[in-house]
């Protein structure tokens, strides 16, 4: 339903009402203006997931290791990463 | 491209693979309720690498498919008016009104531009203060947070040319309203992971523990979708019914509650009627009183009431997952791409419309 | 749920002309199939190539002719001007055929800047020199303002075949290597990025080009090309399901094997396209009997428009009607079909 796809913040545009905060977000090789309204936590260089011109939320880059450390106990074998 | 190729990686798809097959004991149907997943599904073969007694079901979550043939008209008749500028996300342009579709109306010479996000019709509307500007908002609750800001910031910036169509629809109600409907045919769900950063999963406990159903809020990528489905199978087999996070890198259990707040203060729910599936209560998104200065349908006069929808096809029992898209008597006769008898062949995330993709055999 | 109504919405007659008649899709093809050809019925026609081939007192002559309609007309590496002389260079190439003469036909709206126009024919004319041919007729009409976007272009060229190689669809033989020359949708995702209010920041160039010198490159080594086909309108995977239709073969592409470039793919990614349907203009498909598979990419590859020149798959084996399948990285398959029309940029 919802095409969303990791960028990474390059630039930061803050403004005094958090809600009107923007971003230049890089996806590889192309990169936007983008709402960061709904993440006013984002920092330089981190990723987000972004629909629509709206950064929907931060990549925990923690949990998304977590999950690959899942997968590896999950296939049995210790040598994944 | 980080946080997508590791997420493709064949080595780690097989051994999900055979994690899956090693694990599954007896036959289970799946359904994915989100259309973004369907369409990686077929995309990637990923059925094709499931046990052949795991069956997955295709759900409703096409945002584009699901909206109502009056607000199509509705869209239609502000596009045709002079001095518009209609702004529609891509994939509504080419879904059928009761006589036909955006594209044709553009084609005609409307100004109808293909926006990727509601904050470009802002820019479109700041750089056409003679024109009025039009933003059809559509979409689950990943796309309406989009809009509210768009709504939210057009009345901040007293921008009076903009105006907005909203008919943005609710997961939840649609998921529990399948729960019903398809009684014992459904084992369990894969929850849309981004409508889930919104809105987090806490709707989803009372639906699981009521209907005993595993959800897994899964993502969207192959190794995300063949985890969310182990996980599933997992809790089906050890007959466990919970609601789990496989997307735990994107989703939260309580969603984004910034973008909640302002949905909040813009939109009012309402009943909602979903084209294909009809009227669901509590399921949809209108803008709320205090944006009335903002709400398109006030300020055109389309003249148009209820649209009643034709009857023909079965897009309803595909949307439930009741039968599959080959199983229809029109699948690819009277109903294709060109001629859709039914939203889910129009849009490119319609059930119908990627079986008609990615596996009609042309010939035979 | 208790009132579900199985509801749709009957299906919209075309009676008129829809703009996926000219999207190089399936309507397009039904337009020709049961159209446009059957009213022209003839021979050479029916050959369905991109150059009709014809024989002049014993020489072999092509003969192709294409309209340049593009908005923008000036767009990230290259214009209208540009695309019109290339694209009929490339349909002459296709056919083995070194081109010698062009025309060009001006449909020009009221109101048209001449600076533009003159900055037009120059690069038509920059790239017909570069390409050694001339530009040796043509036609000028205006219309008014209203009725056309600023500058519409028809170009028809006529080139010699010298090579006794008899190039077409028919020769495509089951276990030849499907090459392509280079990277996949650039001028597609260039020109959309362009046109629609979607305001991204990026360095995407059309990859519009003249292909006949790395194409004789090719057949001058000797190689003993099948079939080439270059890739415009409907992308890769139109091309392989037409020729896989005109030759009633099944080819297979490897998916991973389709060299794309990561900004061209991330645009992909963020639109909802398939760039195998994406729009090209410096690309075509090559099929070569398999023990010339290395010999043609050495070739391809001292060729600048040929540096990521790859082998994307093969030819399986008859199949009457066709059928071209996708090989993903993960060993399933799927197929593939015409699309309706152009894709949409989407939100699901």
């Amino acid at each position: 339903m919802c095409l969303a796809i990791p960028g990474q913040i390059i630039a930061i545009d803050d403004h005094a009402d958090p809600l009107k905060r923007t971003g230049q977000v890089d996806f590889f090789g192309i990169s936007k203006v983008v709402s960061l309204g709904f993440v006013p936590e984002a920092k330089l260089n981190d990723f987000v997931i972004v629909h629509a011109g709206i950064a929907l939320s931060l990549i925990d880059e923690e949990e998304a290791k977590a999950s690959f450390q899942a997968f590896s106990e999950l296939a049995n074998r210790s040598d994944f990463e | 491209m980080k946080y997508l190729n590791e997420y493709r990686a064949p080595d780690t798809v097989k051994r999900l693979a055979d994690a899956i097959s090693a694990l599954t004991t007896r036959p289970w149907r799946i359904m994915e309720v989100c259309g973004g997943q369907t369409h990686s599904i077929l995309k990637y073969g990923i059925d094709q690498l499931l046990p052949e007694y795991v069956t997955l079901i295709h759900g409703p979550g096409c945002p584009v498919c699901v909206t109502p043939l009056t607000a199509i008209d509705k869209a239609l008749a502000m596009a045709r008016q002079p001095g518009v500028i209609f702004c529609s996300f891509g994939d509504m342009l080419r879904v059928p009104g009761s006589r036909e579709d955006l594209l044709s109306v553009k084609a005609r010479g409307a100004d109808i531009r293909i926006v990727y996000s509601p904050l470009d019709a802002l820019t479109i509307a700041r750089q056409n203060l003679d024109k009025e500007i039009v933003f059809f908002g559509v979409g689950f609750e990943t796309t309406a947070p989009a809009t509210a800001i768009a709504v939210w910031q057009s009345k901040q910036d007293n921008l009076s040319n903009l105006s907005f169509l909203v008919c943005h629809v609710r997961v939840p109600p649609i998921v529990e309203a399948l729960l019903v409907s398809t009684e014992n045919s459904i084992n369990g769900f894969l929850g849309a992971g981004h409508v889930c950063s919104i809105m987090g999963y806490q709707e989803y406990l009372p639906i699981c523990h009521k209907h005993r159903k595993p959800i897994v809020i899964t993502g969207f990528e192959p190794v995300d979708i063949l985890q969310g489905i182990y996980l599933c199978l997992k809790q089906l087999e050890e007959k466990r019914y919970e609601v789990e996070n496989q997307y735990r890198r994107v989703v939260n259990p309580n969603g984004n509650r910034t973008a909640q707040a302002l949905m909040q203060n813009v939109f009012k729910v309402v009943d909602s009627h979903w084209r294909g599936l009809g009227k669901i209560p509590n399921s949809g998104l209108a803008l709320s009183d205090e944006y009335n200065d903002r709400n398109a349908e006030l300020r055109f006069d389309t003249g148009i009431d209820v649209v009643s929808e034709p009857h023909n096809c079965q897009s309803g029992q595909i949307l439930q997952g009741l039968i599959k898209p080959p199983q229809c008597p029109e699948f690819g006769i009277r109903c294709t791409p060109e001629t859709p008898l039914g939203a889910t062949m129009v849009s490119s995330e319609g059930a119908c419309a990627a079986y008609y993709r990615y596996r009609r055999h042309p010939h035979g | 749920m208790a009132e579900i109504n199985l509801n749709c919405p009957l299906p919209l007659p075309y009676e008129q002309i829809v703009m996926a008649h000219g999207g190089g899709g399936r309507l397009m093809q039904q337009l020709l199939d049961r159209l446009i050809q059957p009213v022209f019925d003839n021979p050479i026609l029916a050959q369905k190539q991109d150059s009709a081939v014809i024989t002049v007192n014993s020489a072999k002559l092509a003969f192709t002719t294409d309209s340049y309609v593009i908005k923008p007309l000036f767009f990230p590496g290259g214009d209208i001007g540009k695309l019109a002389v290339c694209g009929t260079l490339n349909d002459l190439a296709m056919s083995g055929a070194k081109p010698l003469y062009l025309s060009c036909s001006l449909i020009i709206e009221e109101g048209f800047p001449l600076a533009d126009l003159k900055r037009i024919l120059q690069s038509m004319q920059q790239s017909a020199q570069k390409a050694g041919v001339k530009i040796v007729t043509g036609d000028t009409k205006v219309v008014e303002q209203g009725k056309g976007d600023g500058l519409y272009i028809n170009t028809a060229g006529i080139g010699i075949i010298e090579s006794a190689l008899a190039i077409s669809p028919q020769k495509i033989h089951s276990g030849d290597s499907i090459i392509i020359n280079g990277d996949i949708a650039r001028h597609g995702i260039a020109i959309m990025l362009e046109r629609e209010s979607m305001q991204f920041d990026h360095h995407i160039t059309s990859d519009c080009s003249d292909l006949s010198g790395i194409v004789h490159g090719l057949l001058d080594s000797g190689v003993q090309a099948h079939c080439m086909r270059d890739l415009t309108r409907g992308g890769l995977a139109s091309v392989l399901l037409e020729l896989a239709s005109a030759a009633d073969c099944h080819l297979e592409i490897d998916e991973t094997a389709v060299p794309i470039h990561e900004a061209v793919s991330s645009a992909c990614e963020i639109l909802g396209f398939d760039p195998l349907y994406v729009a090209n203009e410096g690309c075509f498909v090559l099929f070569v009997p398999e023990h010339q598979t290395y010999q043609a990419l050495e070739i391809l590859r001292l060729d600048p428009l040929g540096q990521q020149a790859a082998v994307i798959g093969k030819v399986i084996r008859p199949k009457p009607g066709g059928m071209v399948t996708v090989k993903t990285s993960f060993g399933t398959s799927r197929v593939l079909n015409l699309l309706s029309g152009e894709q949409l940029p989407r939100i699901c």
